[in-house]
């Protein structure tokens, strides 16, 4: 049975992790391939790299890492940020990355993709989408979720998987940050309105939220954290084993 | 040493970095020198079948592959490589694979019921349906990870390994020194590595 998958998201900014971390045992606890290969090595399932540089200079740097990563970690990667272009996705595959996420870009230019799911197929390209309630209306934010787009998020989100975008990571800006679990009800309109696998971010505090996640959403396919993982307040390996124990598939 | 087929497709960073990993040296090439001087082929591939066998056809490499499987070199072929090794695939229409292993390549859609995500991605458990060198670092029930929309069919001979995703699809495949994994290796953590050490050390 397919498993449902864990994925731990590291925002990178001039080569390094953004957001503290402390891990016991790990040398480096700033160092995004250190920190990608602990995840690997203790059951992540998959990796999402956030590149949120704003410089040239991060931006190449943010490209060296990922080559490192990709040449040390045997899990699939999935990178994001800065994502404008063809260009942008032929840089990041070439280091080893198997999906790229675009959030803004595809926002500024609707085309992007459609033309990235022709040309790499839409197994690579995962529509992030940051999402927040206004006036009881799901609306897409650009921007790192500082601008309304005024697009109404379910329907953009269809026809974005209409134009080719084989995995969807949806983000609710409501529940983000809030550590009182996953946007349940937003889950859920995304998940009806779409058949490609739908990745689950913001809010996750505690084990439990992962448990009421897959158990009431059994259409999501996966959970996406940062900081909880990367504060050790939950470890992969006890989430594996608390969702194996509540019937949900793991890979343990 | 490993020749890793270079007929322009897909990324093969991930594939050499994983042979790398487990000390083994692989070249991505398309000299028929260096793949004939090689002790191991792996044929890669990700897309269409469609454009990837007229790709390995433009490319020659279909003719140097052909050549030295028949001659005995052990040969894996992952995800659309695999596929590839088949007689015909019937992904948007019909066309001819390598036929190297006899059997279609055909829908998932047909045999799984509906409301299954297609394409079938992430990581699912192999159950091996008979002992080769290939898997046999590793056991049933280990998981590995899949993205496909297409599946082996017509090849009960050759399936040395199943997956269960509303029904039992093709996982791996052998056929003399022929082998192939629908999965991805490479981006299967130690479980995957185990697979290519076990194709560079004991098949």
């Amino acid at each position: 049975m397919i498993t449902k998958r864990i994925i731990p998201c590291l925002d990178v900014r001039d080569g390094r992790v953004v957001k503290g971390v402390n891990f016991a045992g790990l040398g480096d606890v700033a160092s995004p391939v250190e920190l990608a290969e602990y995840y690997s090595a203790n059951g992540a399932d998959e990796l999402v790299f956030y590149d949120i540089t704003a410089s040239a200079e991060g931006r190449a740097l943010f490209t060296d890492i990922l080559c490192e990563t990709a040449r040390r970690v045997f899990i699939p990667l999935t990178v994001g940020g800065g994502v404008n272009s063809l260009a942008d996705f032929e840089r990041v595959l070439g280091c080893g990355a198997d999906k790229v996420s675009v959030n803004s870009g595809a926002i500024r230019n609707p085309a992007l993709v459609g033309e990235a799911a022709k040309r790499y197929g839409d197994q690579c390209v995962v529509l992030s989408a940051d999402v927040k309630r206004v006036d009881g209306v799901f609306r897409v934010f650009a921007k790192g979720g500082r601008e309304n787009t005024g697009m109404e998020a379910v329907e953009w989100i269809r026809r974005c998987v209409g134009d080719g975008a084989g995995e969807i990571v949806l983000n609710s800006i409501d529940t983000d940050g809030v550590k009182g679990g996953f946007d349940l009800e937003m889950l859920a309109a995304v998940c009806d309105a779409v058949s490609v696998p739908v990745i689950a971010s913001g809010g996750a505090g505690k084990i439990e939220d992962f448990i009421t996640l897959f158990r009431s959403l059994p259409k999501v396919d996966a959970g996406l954290a940062a900081s909880i993982f990367h504060f050790g307040e939950v470890s992969i390996r006890e989430l594996k084993e608390a969702m194996a124990a509540n019937g949900i598939p793991a890979r343990l | 040493m490993v020749a890793i087929i270079d007929y322009g497709v897909g990324n093969l960073f991930s594939l050499q970095s994983s042979f790398a990993a487990i000390g083994q040296e692989a070249v991505v090439t398309a000299d028929p020198e260096r793949i004939r001087a090689a002790d191991r082929i792996l044929l890669p591939g990700v897309g269409a079948f469609r454009d990837a066998a007229d790709k390995l056809r433009a490319s020659g490499m279909d003719a140097v592959v052909l050549r030295e499987a028949k001659r005995g070199k052990p040969l894996l072929g992952v995800c659309l490589g695999m596929q590839l090794l088949f007689d015909r695939s019937y992904e948007y229409g019909e066309h001819e694979g390598l036929g190297l292993i006899p059997g279609s390549v055909r829908p998932i859609a047909d045999v799984i019921p509906e409301g299954l995500k297609i394409p079938h991605i992430g990581w699912n458990a192999l159950t091996i349906t008979r002992e080769t060198p290939l898997l046999g670092r590793i056991q049933s029930g280990e998981h590995v990870y899949f993205v496909h929309s297409y599946y082996a069919a017509d090849c009960a001979d050759a399936v040395i390994a199943t997956t269960e995703y509303g029904a039992e699809l093709t996982a791996a495949v052998a056929s003399g020194s022929v082998y192939g994994c629908q999965f991805h290796p490479e981006k299967s953590g130690a479980t995957g590595l185990n697979i290519l050490r076990a194709f560079c050390e004991d098949v």
